[in-house]
């Protein structure tokens, strides 16, 4: 795949082409290992869910990123992220797991919430990556797609009200695009140029439905134009350059250049979820983009240009394996929801009522 | 900013100090000073719907907002119910108080999803309260036709985590629009276009912060003979049968006016239910899937052996709203058909 695109019919001034050299692009040796180790982390993560499952302890469906790290982790390493709800805010997606780490998201908050744990950020109540932490930035998306567009149209609306330079940021699938709730938050936010920057995924996959029966566009930088907003299309397997992308997509959004999106250009590895067996793609093309696995990419040019040593990477590696381990061990000895947690809150002020037939003596007929 | 750099009060448009004024105000600018004093009291407040700025919105509940307010809190949006209504959900999240209108709360279904999906469940999810306030109006008898007449109540009441408010007079209106606004719980309040303008509703109101708090009916009149439990317009409806019951007929009717839906002001419904033994709910919205069922449960749940009568509904016919006069008056349900469930349950 071409690092670089130019298309027919698209300005040029909306679409910056964004190909970066590494280690030209401004990240010190540090932070290039860095980068490494959340793309490490997000995939070990993940791969410890299909352990889980496979041991029986998560009973729900389990999604995962492969191949897509380098997008999720190289967006979120560009933003502002703070823990004092002063920072950007993310919403994610459930091939994001490296951006919702990097924002502050643990690991082991990932196992409860699909091994649904009392102790998870929504006490059992939802799963996987759905959850919200404020002060670190985090909105949770919610299953229905394109939803958290209009969402963050609304977040990013209150940082322009209330003068501040944060940004709001919204990932999402080339599924999602195709909704209505894409398009009316996407225009919402394009008219009241609110600081947004819209990472699309483009892994080429809604579910089993491939980009061509979604939508006649090749590019979805090419939808840009039509919303009046900035786009850039990047190698979403190359970290540093969708870092550097949305560097620049969040500097112009902070500085009030309104919405601004990022197109992700890779590949879902896997199936839409673990039950999805994938048997609709060519395994031609699967091995393809395993040749441009991220971690390897950058792993790669971490050896090539001297930033890191086999060993060094390896000792990284291996403690992310520890640690992972380890968080999913404690997450799986922890206790699930008692049954009248499900009473929960609904309402700030009203409390839902036991059912009837679960209080003492109803079926003797008195209660 | 006036010359000297200082904060310049903008004045308060002139229609909307009647209340100050001590003069009466009509159902609508009831509604438009519960908004403009909420505004005022709390910056957090902002509005968004279509044509609410410049223009004033469809029935001009906004006029004087945009000039008063500026743009950042009066925003005009395009024809997008889903994405503004999320868009406010968003800006809710992150501790503001957004106030949607939809110029027809018919138009609310392309935002049904983000309101089931995304808002109610919001606080059940562990992602915090979203005090949201989606308003605008509703219902027939302005010959509107199917898509400008709808109640949507029943599309929401079935959503756990809405709350569902619908007043009938320029007091509760009021009360209730600034209760709902302070509600940290998204409340969708439906206001009868019917009632906007009726001479009849105006009242004086009094000049100070007052509010009705959701989820307690009101006794619209005390009775002995038989319950009606009804909301909206059809409260004038049954006042209306209920006077002729009275003088005609000798009936003793109580009335309830619900004002909030949902949660449902059960206890208030089981007491009258227990005093007068007979039920008759009234709603203008179509029968089936009605809240009459639910109101009929719960009595039965509650107040069955103090029933000495079927309980009973008077409502639209399941149909969508028809346009011409004739057939819509068929459609709704009208003072004669409560005066004779009235007197069929008196009877009973």
């Amino acid at each position: 795949m071409p690092a670089r695109r130019v298309r027919k019919g698209v300005p040029e001034r909306r679409v910056t082409l964004a190909a970066t050299d590494p280690p030209a692009a401004g990240l010190d040796r540090s932070q290039l290992l860095d980068l490494y180790r959340w793309m490490y982390l997000a995939r070990v993560a993940e791969e410890r869910l299909e352990i889980l499952q496979r041991q029986g302890h998560i009973t729900g469906s389990i999604y995962r990123g492969l191949g897509q790290e380098a997008g999720a982790v190289g967006a979120a390493y560009a933003l502002h992220r703070r823990d004092d709800g002063s920072g950007d805010v993310l919403a994610h997606t459930v091939r994001a797991t490296g951006a919702l780490f990097l924002f502050g998201g643990r690991p082991i908050d990932l196992f409860r919430q699909y091994l649904a744990r009392s102790t998870s950020p929504t006490g059992g109540r939802e799963t996987n990556v759905h959850w919200v932490d404020d002060a670190r930035g985090i909105i949770g998306p919610v299953s229905p797609l394109g939803t958290m567009l209009e969402v963050m149209a609304g977040v990013a609306l209150s940082f322009r009200m209330r003068e501040e330079k944060r940004v709001g940021v919204a990932f999402c699938g080339d599924g999602a695009s195709s909704t209505g709730a894409w398009h009316e938050g996407l225009g919402f936010a394009a008219a009241q140029r609110v600081p947004l920057v819209l990472m699309v995924e483009a892994n080429q996959w809604a579910f089993s439905t491939p980009t061509s029966r979604n939508t006649r566009v090749v590019s979805f930088a090419d939808k840009a134009p039509a919303y009046g907003i900035e786009a850039q299309s990047v190698d979403g397997t190359d970290v540093v350059a969708v870092w550097e992308a949305t560097r620049r997509a969040a500097d112009r959004a902070r500085g009030g250049g309104g919405v601004q999106m990022v197109e992700m250009r890779y590949f879902r590895r896997l199936g839409h979820a673990q039950h999805d067996p994938q048997d609709y793609v060519d395994p031609e093309v699967l091995a393809a983009w395993k040749e441009r696995d991220p971690l390897d990419r950058h792993g790669a040019r971490l050896l090539d240009s001297g930033s890191a040593s086999e060993e060094e990477l390896e000792r990284l590696r291996n403690e992310i394996d520890v640690e992972i381990r380890e968080a999913a061990e404690r997450a799986v000895a922890e206790p699930t929801p008692s049954g009248e947690d499900a009473l929960g809150r609904v309402y700030t002020d009203v409390s839902t009522p036991v059912p009837w037939t679960r209080r003492e003596g109803v079926d003797r007929g008195v209660g | 900013m006036d010359a000297t750099g200082g904060e310049m009060e903008p004045a308060v448009p002139e229609h909307l100090t009647k209340t100050r004024r001590g003069e009466p105000v009509t159902f609508l600018e009831a509604i438009a000073e519960a908004l403009f004093e909420e505004m005022e009291h709390d910056e957090r407040v902002f509005l968004l719907g279509e044509d609410i700025g410049a223009y004033g919105g469809a029935f001009k509940v906004t006029r004087g907002f945009l000039e008063h307010f500026g743009s950042d809190r009066v925003i005009d949006t395009p024809i997008a119910e889903g994405g503004f209504t999320g868009a406010a959900a968003g800006a809710a999240h992150m501790g503001l108080r957004p106030v949607v209108e939809m110029q027809f709360m018919d138009f609310v279904s392309p935002a049904y999803d983000v309101i089931t999906n995304y808002v109610a469940t919001s606080l059940y999810r562990g992602a915090g309260p979203l005090p949201l306030v989606i308003r605008g109006p509703v219902g027939g008898g302005n010959r509107g036709g199917p898509f400008h007449s709808q109640n949507v109540e029943m599309a929401f009441f079935h959503t756990p985590g809405l709350k569902i408010v619908y007043p009938s007079t320029a007091y509760d209106a009021k009360g209730l629009l600034k209760a709902a606004i302070r509600d940290d719980n998204p409340v969708i309040f439906e206001e009868h276009k019917g009632l906007y303008r009726a001479p009849s509703l105006r009242e004086v109101l009094p000049d100070e912060d007052y509010v009705v708090p959701l989820g307690r009916a009101r006794t619209v009149r005390s009775g002995d003979d038989v319950t009606i439990v009804t909301y909206g317009s059809m409260v004038y409806r049954s006042l209306e049968a209920a006077d002729v019951a009275e003088h005609e007929d000798g009936i003793s009717v109580e009335i309830l006016d619900l004002r909030t839906l949902l949660p449902l002001d059960e206890d208030a419904i089981v007491e009258s239910v227990r005093s007068t033994g007979k039920l008759l709910v009234v709603h203008e919205d179509t029968r089936t899937g009605g809240i009459a069922g639910e109101v009929a449960m719960r009595v039965s749940e509650r107040a069955f052996e103090w029933l000495d009568g079927p309980m009973l509904r008077v409502t639209a016919i399941d149909a969508p709203v028809p346009y011409a006069a004739t057939l819509e008056d068929y459609f709704l349900p009208q003072s004669r058909d409560v005066l004779a469930a009235v007197r069929y349950l008196a009877r009973y």
